[in-house]
């Protein structure tokens, strides 16, 4: 498994091709990211890499974290991730990782962050269920209507798709396109949208299921977007 | 919109310059149109009927009436397709959204719009740049008086209290 980085989501926008299509994109900052801890099978029974971002006041740093990080010459940061790596033996604790030594563009990543939480939602909006009509009488709109059968099973089945909490939780987006890389800005754009709000940390790995045949599909269709986008300062 | 994010949007803004149009004025849009492996330009002529949207994201449509049928058109301000834009006609309305022409047709239509000789809005913009301009010197002449006349004053403050003391 490769590395992966810590990125917050900027926001969407569209960029052009040179065809005239237009192009969804999200842009996510990702700052350099710092490692901070090694963990080998010999001493933790596993091989994994944590990597760190976004510099924190050092007031607002708990002690034995402040230890961690001078330990290894780093300034205090807000955020560590862990992500297994397989073969660790050629990266060193305090090593700096910028956007160009993990991903290059037209890589196809998966990005996992946090999705916008809406407290208690109903089922309509939670499992998208169809609701009944608004009038022609009815008296009752948006609610679940029947949740089970009669004597038998004489209960509700187990995971019933009811309201609830939604969003506010770990969200995976497999397969994003990555369309273009501004090193200098430390940005990178992929193709479509990602969870969570405007300024919410994701969390961008190189795709786990790149492998798969669809996914090869995929990137052989979606080839020609690297060479077709109208670059930065270009001329069409 | 976080001000990175809208520095990317202009980084990535194509350098497009158009005639100033607005709503309700007539444009001919140059459109590049591919046809297999040709490509040729296809002229859109109508009238804006709305502009929407900003940065990248900014749009503009274009109704023209075509036997009798009505066509609308909406085209990216900054698309790549868009060779470019002739103002031919500026147009004064009272509406930045010009719907109403939908349920209209004909004369009727073109007569909501009251036409501008072009010669006539070049000299009612350049009369109101000058208007403007002056109004500027003004202003500055008045700040600058004012400044002095601060100035004045606080030098007899100064004088005063040194008597004092």
């Amino acid at each position: 498994m490769p590395l992966g980085m810590i990125g917050r989501k900027l926001g969407m926008t569209q960029v052009f091709l040179k065809d005239g299509t237009a192009l969804p994109v999200t842009a996510i900052e990702i700052p350099v990211n710092y490692i901070v801890q090694i963990k080998t099978v010999e001493k933790d029974g596993y091989s994994a890499i944590q990597v760190g971002a976004f510099e924190e006041k050092e007031k607002n740093t708990p002690k034995p974290m402040l230890i961690k990080f001078q330990k290894v010459g780093l300034k205090p940061l807000k955020v560590l991730k862990e992500f297994k790596v397989d073969d660790v033996s050629s990266f060193k604790e305090g090593q700096q990782l910028v956007i160009t030594d993990i991903f290059n563009v037209g890589d196809l990543v998966d990005v996992v962050g946090t999705s916008k939480g809406r407290g208690f939602a109903g089922a309509m909006k939670r499992w998208d269920f169809a609701g009944f009509p608004r009038s022609h009488g009815h008296r009752y709109h948006r609610a679940v209507g029947a949740i089970g059968n009669r004597t038998d099973p004489g209960r509700v089945w187990k995971g019933k798709k009811m309201p609830g909490h939604y969003g506010n939780e770990t969200v995976r987006v497999q397969g994003l396109l990555i369309v273009d890389i501004i090193p200098e800005r430390n940005v990178i754009l992929v193709k479509g949208s990602i969870p969570g709000p405007s300024k919410g940390i994701v969390y961008i790995e190189k795709s786990k299921i790149s492998n798969r045949k669809s996914q090869r599909l995929k990137l052989q269709r979606l080839k020609h977007i690297s060479e077709q986008l109208i670059k930065v300062g270009e001329e069409v | 919109m976080s001000s990175l994010t809208h520095e990317i949007e202009k980084m990535y803004t194509p350098k497009k310059e158009y005639p100033k149009f607005k709503v309700g004025d007539t444009v001919r849009v140059h459109y590049k149109i591919k046809e297999g492996d040709k490509e040729r330009i296809q002229v859109f002529e109508g009238v804006v009927i709305r502009i929407r949207g900003a940065g990248l994201n900014k749009t503009f449509t274009v109704r023209k009436e075509s036997f009798n049928v009505g066509i609308e058109r909406i085209f990216p301000y900054y698309s790549p397709n868009i060779e470019k834009i002739e103002v031919s006609k500026i147009g004064k309305v009272r509406r930045a959204k010009l719907y109403f022409l939908r349920d209209l047709q004909g004369k009727e239509a073109a007569r909501k719009i009251k036409e501008i000789k072009i010669w006539d809005y070049e000299a009612k913009e350049k009369r109101k740049a000058e208007e403007r301009r002056k109004r500027e010197e003004e202003k500055k002449a008045m700040e600058g008086a004012e400044t002095e006349a601060n100035e004045v004053r606080e030098e007899e403050k100064q004088v005063q209290e040194s008597k004092e003391q």
